[in-house]
């Protein structure tokens, strides 16, 4: 099977109704998407589907085919929105144990682009299929907002 | 886990044995390279090619590369506390090293050279106990360091050491010769080693870092941009993925497997049976999860637990209506209830909860004809070792951990049985095969193993006497012990678990006080310490009925505690800040209500004020939290208020919508659309103050959550007139 993962064509050897997450994990050997919940529960999974955000673990690879598959590894690379959030995140210290962040980062980033200036509430409603453990929320938001300021 | 003792005699060995093993190698060359792992690991992350050339000669704290870059190898695990960033502060200050040359790697599992002193020298994180035994500890390595490095360059410059200094990773003489760390590395190994008398530690005047605003934290580039490494992302040649079946009831066991269907995915390499689990090992996690679940598994439940928790906590209450063991008794109780003018009485109720960190949990081994080596988020080293050492018979030391960053772990990871590594040594070894074996559990599989936060139940009564004054307190817990039947048994000295009880009617000056507790021993549900242990309860119904009190007294909560600390100058501290800060006393707008607690835990004093908002159809919102703490020296400030953000959140999501129940035995709850963490939209704002103090560091990762559930519900009270009594407190006011 076909997948164009951050731009780039890889052709893996898949089960079609793998969910991406997998495939992108165990295969593409792109890890920074993390496994959290296995069910769209906790945003652990987000990447970005024709530029939409999406779980990653519920998306069967079949239904991705010859679509553009972006993860944190390829936003890292090409996105300024997601580059402006990380330097949202590094000034804020937003991370704690960092297992949550490259699904809110990826969340973030559909969120600037839909909304570049979003609201709070705006903020509250997208980012609420990404859970933090640690908590980390408030940092979360205080960094969304410094991004937007600084793309604006 | 909590208490930290440091007498005299155990620290000067512990500190002698510390600058006695500091040496400043260089020890990454290129020859090394095939060390390295085959995905190239960042800064900060274990398995790192300059961490296994560290493990060569590992008898140091810092390691310094040619290029100037200071690794700071650090014994304690970074779960998102933040552990790894302060140590790199104590070593960086004292170095006067520059902070962009810092990095950060976990240390190796020895604990005769990375014992935790407030664990009695056993290696492991918790107990919110890093910073408070590493403080000295880690600044007399960089004080140790920089001396060396000044000794090599007076050595080379033929020049008086005392007249050469070091600022911002420069050592320079005034004759205007300078060099970098990493020029002097080499020369400054050879330097002996100073003795605990010639290192001149700091005075806080002199710090550049500890104490002082922001520092960038040292974990963080992997963790924005997906590189850091978790165990869930290593990937080693060969690998096969493990997926567990668990058996539905604690106490159950395995009966029979078939294992056919399983056997028929793709991907699926072998399945092994364990006395009460059956593994699917296969070459990516989908497929043995696939072949999990095609497996057709028979359980023996005849010795099963299949009780409801509903029935758990009225067998509960009724041992609450026994007098149980005393752990605390001052003045004649009985007799004070008894001549009472006012007597209140409340119960309280508790439910098992979860960790449910973020990644769940899982565990890499290898095992080989030299030993075994594990790749986790390892917390209690010594421990692991021990018992992985035990079921494959070879030597602790021989049981090579390599620690990596854990997704959270709010206790879970350090497991006193070893449950979770138990069974993926236990895998590798039942499937006979030779290749690294990653062992995955599922966010199900996580929820429903049990190590839970125990379900308890308290029972109190209070009397005043005509005058108002509080005289007498009587409060009788009930549950499960965690420490039992553990390693960490030896904790047990009084014919008690003191975590069960820990903060129980604490610290108030009441003259007549009676703390009861009854242990049920025959509840097979696992029970481990949850982010600040026995407080998560004790706090709640201390705090709650304190407040019950002051208004059974026609007192202020504020000013009605203030009376009972007098002797409690520091939880007087916080408890007046926070109050200041929060306005208390200042009108509200209907509909809206203030609480407040103040809890001591882990040598550290923390007090919260809440503000809810109960709106026209009961529901409610938790809008903002002010929260006071004295943490002794915030070592760095921005990660206590981090860990104070973080400790509310995380007591507010069990405050209002987790637990954990039973159901004939079977856990109800299976992952986040039933087990519910707070979402960003629930997330009040959090203002913290930290009170200046120049006392030794404690802990910061546990002390911010016992406060938080107990003032909103005295918030909630103050809205609405309704005590609550039980938690989880729901939607609803
Ligand atoms: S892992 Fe996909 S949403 Fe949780
Ligand atoms: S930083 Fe730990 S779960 Fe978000």
């Amino acid at each position: 099977m076909k997948l164009m993962i951050n731009g780039q064509e890889r052709e893996l050897d898949l089960a079609p109704d793998m969910p991406l997450l997998w495939a992108l994990r165990d295969h593409a050997h792109l890890t920074g998407t993390k496994f959290g919940c296995g069910m769209a529960q906790c945003g652990a999974c987000t990447v970005h589907i024709d530029g939409q955000a999406a779980r990653a673990c519920v998306t069967p690879v079949a239904s991705v085919e010859g679509k553009a598959i972006t993860t944190i590894e390829g936003a890292s690379k090409d996105s300024k929105i997601t580059q402006a959030l990380q330097a949202a995140w590094l000034a804020n210290n937003v991370p704690q144990c960092g297992y949550c962040q490259s699904g809110q980062i990826m969340s973030a980033t559909a969120l600037l682009t839909q909304k570049p200036q979003a609201t709070d509430e705006e903020i509250n409603s997208f980012m609420s299929g990404n859970i933090c453990r640690c908590a980390t929320y408030q940092s979360i938001k205080t960094a969304i907002k410094q991004a937007a300021a600084s793309l604006a | 886990m909590e208490t930290i003792n440091l007498s005299r005699r155990h620290f000067f060995k512990v500190a002698a044995a510390v600058a006695g093993s500091l040496t400043l190698g260089v020890y990454w060359t290129a020859s090394h390279a095939e060390t390295a792992p085959q995905k190239p690991a960042g800064p900060g992350e274990a398995g790192s090619p300059e961490l296994k050339q560290g493990l060569a000669d590992p008898q140091a704290f810092i390691r310094i590369d040619p290029d100037s870059t200071v690794h700071v190898i650090v014994k304690h695990m970074e779960m998102g506390q933040g552990s790894h960033t302060g140590i790199a502060t104590l070593i960086a200050d004292e170095m006067d090293a520059d902070w962009a040359q810092i990095r950060a790697e976990n240390s190796p599992a020895d604990a005769s050279r990375y014992g935790n002193m407030a664990f009695g020298g056993m290696q492991g994180t918790g107990g919110s106990t890093s910073m408070a035994n590493s403080y000295l500890q880690m600044r007399q390595a960089g004080a140790a360091a920089k001396f060396m490095l000044v000794g090599a360059a007076a050595t080379l410059w033929n020049l008086p050491a005392n007249e050469i200094t070091v600022k911002a990773g420069i050592v320079s003489h005034p004759s205007g010769k300078t060099a970098k760390f990493g020029e002097l590395a080499e020369a400054a190994q050879k330097q002996p080693v100073p003795s605990i008398e010639q290192l001149k530690l700091k005075t806080p005047e002199q710090f550049i870092y500890i104490g002082k605003p922001a520092l960038q934290r040292v974990d963080i580039m992997g963790k924005v941009n997906g590189t850091a490494q978790f165990t869930q992302d290593v990937q080693l040649p060969d690998m096969l993925t493990a997926v567990v079946a668990h058996a539905p009831l604690f106490g159950a066991s395995l009966a029979s497997v078939d294992d056919t269907a399983a056997k028929a995915i793709k991907g699926v390499k072998a399945v092994v049976s364990l006395p009460n689990a059956v593994a699917v090992l296969a070459s990516d996690f989908w497929s043995a999860k696939q072949g999990r679940d095609a497996l057709k598994i028979t359980w023996d439940e005849s010795k099963a637990y299949k009780a409801n928790s509903a029935d758990q906590l009225a067998s509960y209450q009724k041992m609450a209506e026994t007098a149980g063991k005393e752990t605390t008794k001052i003045g004649n109780p009985a007799e004070a209830l008894a001549s009472a003018a006012t007597l209140v009485k409340a119960n309280y109720s508790f439910p098992y909860l979860a960790h449910a960190a973020m990644e769940p949990l899982n565990c890499v081994v290898h095992i080989t004809d030299k030993g075994c080596e594990l790749w986790y988020g390892a917390q209690l080293q010594t421990i692991d070792q021990a018992k992985v050492s035990e079921l494959l018979k070879i030597e602790p030391a021989q049981v090579n951990i390599h620690t990596l960053y854990a997704g959270g772990s709010f206790g879970r990871r350090g497991n006193p049985m070893s449950d979770y590594v138990l069974e993926a040594v236990k895998i590798a070894k039942a499937s006979n095969l030779s290749v690294p074996i990653k062992m995955v559990w599922t966010r199900e599989d996580d929820m429903r193993a049990g190590h839970y936060r125990p379900m308890f139940f308290h029972s109190l009564q209070a009397g005043l006497d005509k005058d108002k004054q509080l005289i007498a307190w009587q409060q009788r817990l009930v549950g499960q012990s965690i420490m039992a039947g553990t390693p960490m048994a030896m904790m047990i000295t009084d014919g008690y678990d003191p975590v069960s009880v820990e903060g129980a009617g604490e610290p108030y000056a009441i003259p007549n006080k009676l703390v009861e507790l009854h242990t049920p021993e025959d509840i097979p549900v696992p029970v481990q310490w949850w982010r600040s242990v026995g407080h998560t309860h004790t706090a709640y119904a201390t705090e709650c009925f304190m407040d019950e009190m002051a208004k059974a007294a026609g007192k202020d909560p504020v000013e009605f505690r203030r009376g009972l600390l007098k002797d409690s100058p520091r939880h007087l501290a916080v408890l007046n800040l926070a109050a200041e800060k929060a306005g208390w006393g200042s009108e509200l707008p209907k509909g809206k209500g203030r609480g407040i607690a103040v809890v001591e835990s882990f040598n550290s004093y923390v007090a919260e004020v809440a503000e809810v908002t109960v709106k026209e159809d009961g529901s409610f919102t938790v809008d903002k939290v002010v929260l006071a703490v004295d943490c002794g020296l915030a070592v760095n400030p921005s990660m206590v208020e981090a860990q104070m953000v973080g400790g509310v959140g995380f007591a507010l999501s069990a405050a209002l919508g987790e637990k954990i129940t039973l159901k004939n035995g079977q856990v109800e709850q299976s992952n986040f659309h039933d087990y519910t963490p707070l979402r960003i939209g629930q997330m009040p704002v959090v203002e913290v103050h930290i009170v200046p103090s120049q006392e030794n560091p404690s802990g910061v990762g546990e002390p911010g959550v016992p406060p938080l559930a107990p003032a909103v519900a005295n918030a909630l009270f103050a809205a609405t007139g309704k005590r609550r009594y039980e938690l989880p407190l729901g939607t609803k006011a």
